[in-house]
């Protein structure tokens, strides 16, 4: 035995280690709250603060995100934008936000003429069920969105350690 | 040690939309965390991301605490010319770390 100084996980220890970590993450359920979780208001003045005052239309953008997440702490995100990518008509940015992170802001990405193709991917955290906003601003300075819903089974646990 | 990973095809024919790939490791600790004993753990992410071409920006990126661990992002671009991108991310603390990949474009 000494050669294993670890022993086998019982049934019994699994058990307690998902009791403990259910404690856990209702500890930081109820800790969380101080911390002003985002909410879609939130988003909407994150928005603004972003993009300023223009009107934000639907359309011209594709946002790709798995419907159905089981870990929150690792989210595939692509974007794609309609454009022709010219020097005239380019995509100049394209924003993410989240409603329900403890902050609405996700990422904010630059892009010029040069890219050929409005096509961006990244990995994201989700702390819960949410819909999620891609925002592509426009060489001709129009705002286009897409708007998609996320089921996660496994929030980004903010006290996980 | 901050390892990064580049992916940039090595050849490109001119005027061909290239895809880049990139990955750096760290750890992203978002700032909303505790420890066991309820300490705040402070905030330490990778804030930006450039990328130049050639010493022209080509792609910058503006990251928040609700980016992954080990930021991964990927993007595109028209290979113009034969030349090096360069990568550059910084951070909280101080953080910097920066990457190169020579592409040959005929």
């Amino acid at each position: 035995m000494s050669q294993y100084p670890y022993r086998r996980a019982t049934r019994r220890d699994i058990l307690k280690a998902a009791g403990a970590l259910a404690a856990g993450c209702g500890t930081a359920t109820v800790l969380m709250v101080p911390a002003a979780d985002a909410t879609p208001a939130a988003m909407q003045a994150a928005i603004r603060k972003v993009i300023g005052e223009a009107p934000v239309r639907q359309g011209k953008v594709t946002l790709d995100i798995p419907p159905l997440v089981e870990n929150g702490n690792t989210v595939a995100c692509s974007v794609s934008v309609e454009s022709p990518m010219t020097p005239n008509d380019y995509v100049k940015a394209i924003h993410i936000f989240n409603e329900k992170n403890p902050q609405p802001n996700v990422i904010s990405m630059h892009l010029g003429p040069r890219a050929g193709r409005a096509r961006v991917s990244t990995r994201i955290r989700l702390a819960d069920t949410q819909s999620v906003v891609a925002i592509a601003e426009l060489s001709d300075g129009s705002f286009w969105s897409a708007t998609t819903n996320v089921v996660i089974t496994l929030g980004a646990c903010l006290e996980d350690n | 040690m901050t390892r990064a990973l580049i992916n940039v095809p090595p050849k490109a024919k001119r005027g061909e939309i290239i895809a880049i790939r990139t990955l750096i490791s760290h750890v992203m600790e978002s700032g909303f965390r505790h420890t066991n004993t309820g300490a705040p753990i402070p905030r330490d992410i990778v804030t930006s991301f450039v990328c130049t071409y050639n010493g022209e920006e080509i792609f910058t990126a503006e990251l928040h605490p609700a980016i992954a661990a080990n930021p991964f992002i990927t993007f595109h671009t028209v290979a113009t010319e034969s030349g090096t991108f360069e990568f550059k991310w910084t951070g909280d603390n101080g953080f910097s770390a920066t990457a190169s990949a020579a592409i040959t474009v005929e």
